[in-house]
């Protein structure tokens, strides 16, 4: 049998990191090493990429002053510092937190820490599509709530929050909000003084910046705890040697997003429809996970009835093609994730959930090679499956 | 994907008994959908062996592999020999299985059991 071909569609997992990124990392890497601390001239020019790529960030998210941008190792610490900061800092503000039931972990798992230390949080309902539910929200934000902490977009999904409308709920209560834009990044404008957002995280990766650097936008005014102490680097925030070649390339990101992704997007959405549209055309009983419309650009999530998500993962690998589920056997723990299962997904219907995000290499052949192989995957798994109604198993 | 030996992704690609005995003498379901695994073990006997045995699962692909692997232990054995193989024994066949997986996917040997256990019963059905 000759080699299949390899098409990449798990691009909320990793990214390749653009070329003319790495081109503008190694600099930074090889020769211009120095500390953006030091006074002498090896200092220097580091110094100045610094505030270069944190201007550059600024700029992707309109935001008021450079200044407001905190460089970190990337969104799960980004999301961390917004929430036990904000909490830990404001306290004479109130002891109440709110997030929804659909925020990644590092933005869950903060949450819960802060109830071990006395707040109280509520985690917001989603409707079947993962919009927040506003009601619920009006409802559940009081005096005493101080942050908000709602994601711009669900990377699983790819439902895109009415974050403006949100805004307006927590600042009638004078709450401040942050907003995990990890999987929003890159594909979608993002303006925080026009949608009245107070912190948001950043994730360079997901714009093919390298791994391991990220940034919290805080808006002036607000204050923050710091989570790790040391020689007062990013205004005291976030001591620590910044991680110059990474910082550098992630301001080259930015600053290639802001040029190249209304085009991208365009193309992606025109790519993420016709997949939609092929998988759900030639596999019956499927349906789409998230909103048809207010989606992610790259985010194509289905699930297939009677069969389960890893199965389905190993036979698209066999086939060359790489993409995700949340399914639980393919993660760490036993239950399916908790984004399908708040958006009212059955156990057995969230196991048989496929997720395949796309970006720059993929291509329409991609897209139908794709569509081409799903429809034997699911036949015979489903044969093998006894939750397969009859008329579906030959 | 490297976290399953070859073994097990030979299996997976092409399981060995799957199917339905629709006269089975004895059938055996375990699992749950809540971690996403279900198995159902059919098996016919004729003097006190196992003569056919299909099997028809849910689940990941050590759930799969795990099943074929079972039906492959236990065909042409006694049923006290069949009685005795275990998920230990299965997931050794298949050169091993990764840690996450020992527990929630490994139900093959408990559902062959069922389908045992289920044919006993019968049998004492049938002579009340």
């Amino acid at each position: 049998m000759a080699q299949p071909r390899r098409i990449y569609m798990d691009h909320t997992a990793g990214r390749p990191v653009d070329s003319r990124v790495v081109e503008a990392m190694l600099p930074y890497v090889e020769t211009l090493y120095g500390n953006p601390a030091s006074l002498h001239s090896y200092g220097q020019m580091p110094r100045e990429a610094l505030e270069q790529a944190r201007a550059k960030i600024a700029e992707l998210i309109n935001a008021e002053k450079k200044e407001s941008v905190i460089f970190t190792s990337g969104a799960t610490e980004s999301n961390n510092m917004a929430i036990k900061g904000v909490a830990l800092r404001n306290q004479n503000r109130g002891n109440h937190v709110i997030a929804s039931s659909i925020e990644h972990m590092s933005v869950m798992n903060p949450v819960k820490y802060l109830k071990t230390k006395g707040f109280d949080a509520t985690f917001l309902p989603v409707d079947r599509h993962g919009f927040v539910d506003l009601q619920s929200f009006e409802k559940a934000v009081t005096d005493k709530t101080v942050l908000v902490s709602i994601m711009y977009a669900n990377g699983e999904i790819g439902t895109i929050e009415p974050i403006k409308a949100v805004s307006k709920i927590a600042h009638g209560k004078n709450a401040y909000l942050h907003v995990d834009a990890t999987a929003a990044c890159g594909q979608v404008p993002i303006n925080v003084r026009d949608e009245g957002i107070d912190l948001l995280t950043l994730s360079s990766n997901d714009m093919y910046g390298p791994k391991g650097v990220g940034a919290l936008y805080i808006k002036q005014g607000v204050n923050i705890e710091p989570l790790i102490h040391g020689g007062g680097q990013e205004r005291g925030l976030r001591s620590g040697t910044e991680n110059l070649p990474g910082i550098v390339g992630f301001g080259k990101a930015a600053e290639l997003v802001k040029t190249e992704m209304p085009a991208e997007s365009e193309r992606l959405i025109r790519l993420r429809d016709r997949l939609i549209k092929g998988l759900l055309d030639v596999v019956p009983v499927s349906f789409l996970n998230g909103h048809p419309t207010q989606r992610l650009p790259d985010n194509v999530a289905v699930r297939f009835s009677y069969i389960e998500g890893e199965s389905i993962l190993l036979s698209l690998d066999l086939q060359g093609v790489s993409a995700s589920s949340g399914s639980a056997c393919t993660a760490k723990t036993l239950e399916p994730s908790h984004v399908l299962l708040a958006i009212g997904l059955k156990h057995e219907e969230a196991h048989g959930s496929l997720l395949c995000t796309l970006g720059k290499q993929n291509s329409v052949e991609d897209i139908d090679y794709v569509i081409n192989v799903m429809p034997d995957i699911v036949k015979r798994l489903r044969k093998m499956s006894p939750l397969t109604p009859k008329e579906l198993r030959e | 994907m490297s976290m399953y030996t070859e073994k097990v992704m030979e299996h997976f690609k092409n399981p060995h008994n799957m199917g339905e005995i629709p006269d089975a003498d004895g059938v055996g379901s375990v699992g749950n959908p809540v971690c996403g695994d279900m198995m159902t073990i059919y098996i016919k006997v004729k003097d006190g062996r196992i003569a056919d045995i299909k099997f028809k699962t849910f689940g990941c692909g050590a759930a799969v592999a795990t099943s074929s692997m079972v039906t492959d232990l236990a065909l042409g054995k006694t049923l006290e020999e069949a009685m005795s193989i275990t998920r230990a024994s299965v997931a050794e066949s298949l050169g091993g299985l990764p840690p996450v997986k020992m527990h929630c996917s490994n139900l093959a040997a408990d559902a062959l059991h069922a389908a045992i256990e289920d044919y006993h019963k019968r049998q004492k059905e049938a002579k009340q």
